[in-house]
């Protein structure tokens, strides 16, 4: 999976869980600052990606996954 | 020091009539019943498969995002809160430090806890939403409203079953009186139309098995009624000091004149077999409104449709009020909301006071003997109101009346 389909399929939960506008959603905007995701969403946010990529991703690696960049490499290692 | 006069300067509702009270009130006078056949597949196996549904879906007027983070009452006591803040004209005109909300249920988030239940079950925990907690909290609805109203004085979720919605209104009166607010946003939301409740009640022998005629089944004070039947909605009353009101110019719909609660200490769902409790709510409610009982031409009722409770709350009138008031058991077209229906009642004496009129009560083909009062049967009725009372009774014995008078 290229960088560009795993941001797309972010940018598709994002929009399901918080209703991101997908068009917002790049690999430099931070989850909570420019796309106004709290902390509960991020947490639907996390286990919906974990289904979509077949990754798991632990509470304790979440906090580091500020950007979607962050989560783009995150899940591009794991898979 | 003076008690502080309070009255009513918004009302809002979402009902099984209508989105809203307008659309709610106007079926009301109508006589028409919200009460249907429920389609849904799990319905099929009940012992009940009829209720009254909300007639406009919360999806309709609120957006998806947001309702995915909502109890369904949470949902409509949102939508109530909106129309009577609205109505009410407050915008910025009161500080948020003086603003409080009074907004209960009666059952609360059960819808969210059964069906996040099924998922823990299916899915395991992980799947588990981290909005669970906050949509099944009993103080939600209440937390919600103040969150979007942005209420500073007190956020504050009364739990009474079936009188909560009136008793959140007298609770807010007593926030105004003691000056702890200007304005309490108050009220009460349902929404457990689900078969687990259907069952629990259904079991208790509580609920209409009227199954085949729907519109028929709620007929309080008819020789024919065999239960309650539930209903979904969310009611809510803006209350504002008087004086803070008159000095922004606001209309004001009514006086909330007095409020009397007291407890059965009898039986934990049965009410007290003489109506004791109810009797003393009633009496102090007139007290503490100081009208002259004369002036209560009208009351709208709890009247369930279950064969003890209605008859009991005639002989609870007649002591405490007289038989003189025109009586309504809106319930027949609403059905029970539970914990809205007191609010959803208070909404309507407060119309009932405004248009001089008596909403009906429909079904009432063949009285109770019982039944020794003056009831509005099937239309409407005008009769000038100097002041409404209305009743609201709950299982563990909650008895809660209010007063409503001509502003």
């Amino acid at each position: 999976m290229t960088r560009d389909e795993i941001t797309a399929g972010l940018a598709e939960i994002l929009e399901e869980v918080a209703g991101v506008n997908p068009d917002d959603v790049a690999e430099g905007k931070s989850f909570t600052d420019d796309l106004d995701v709290d902390s509960l969403s991020m947490v639907e946010v996390v286990v919906a990606a974990e289904e979509k990529f077949g990754v798991k991703i632990p509470d304790n690696e979440v906090q580091n996954l500020k950007t979607v960049g962050d989560a783009v490499s995150y899940i591009a290692a794991q898979s | 020091m003076t008690r502080p006069d309070v009255v009513v300067t918004g009302l809002g509702a979402t009902t099984p009539l209508g989105g809203d009270v307008a659309s709610t009130w106007d079926a009301m006078l109508a006589g028409r019943s919200g009460v249907s056949a429920l389609t849904q597949e799990w319905a099929g196996q009940l012992p009940v498969r009829i209720a009254a549904q909300l007639a406009v879906d919360p999806s309709e007027v609120l957006e998806r995002v947001k309702l995915r983070r909502l109890d369904r009452s949470e949902a409509i006591a949102l939508i109530a809160a909106q129309q009577a803040w609205v109505d009410a004209g407050l915008a910025d005109s009161v500080d948020p430090e003086r603003l409080a909300v009074s907004v209960g249920s009666g059952i609360g988030g059960a819808t969210t806890l059964l069906a996040q239940d099924d998922i823990l079950e299916a899915s395991g925990p992980r799947r588990v939403s981290p909005h669970t907690v906050p949509m099944l909290m009993p103080n939600g609805p209440a937390a919600w409203v103040g969150l979007e109203l942005g209420a500073k004085a007190g956020v504050h979720s009364v739990a009474s079953a079936c009188a909560t919605g009136a008793e959140a209104i007298a609770l807010g009166l007593d926030i105004i009186r003691a000056g702890r607010a200007d304005v309490v946003v108050a009220g009460g939301t349902e929404a457990v139309i689900h078969p687990l409740p259907i069952a629990g009640f259904a079991s208790m022998r509580a609920m209409s098995t009227r199954n085949d005629e729907p519109e028929r089944a709620s007929r309080p004070w008819d020789k024919g009624r065999d239960g309650f039947v539930l209903g979904e909605g969310a009611g809510v009353v803006v209350l504002e000091r008087a004086d803070h009101a008159a000095a922004r110019g606001a209309r004001v719909y009514a006086r909330l004149a007095g409020a009397g609660i007291t407890s059965d200490a009898y039986d934990i769902v049965q009410p007290h077999a003489e109506g004791e409790g109810a009797i003393r709510a009633i009496a102090k409610a007139i007290a503490d409104a100081d009208v002259a009982k004369t002036d209560i031409t009208h009351v709208n009722a709890h009247a369930t449709s279950t064969p003890v409770g209605d008859m009991l709350e005639i002989g609870a009138l007649h002591k405490a009020l007289g038989d003189h008031p025109v009586l309504s058991a809106t319930k027949s077209m609403t059905g029970h909301l539970l914990g809205a229906a007191g609010a959803l009642e208070s909404i309507a004496a407060i119309l009932a006071i405004r248009d001089s009129v008596v909403p009906p009560t429909i079904n009432l083909d063949d009285p109770d003997e019982g039944l020794t009062m003056d009831v509005a049967a099937h239309k409407a009725r005008h009769l000038e109101i100097p002041a409404a009372l209305n009743n609201a009774f709950g299982f563990g014995g909650h008895n809660v009346a209010l007063v409503f008078t001509r502003a």
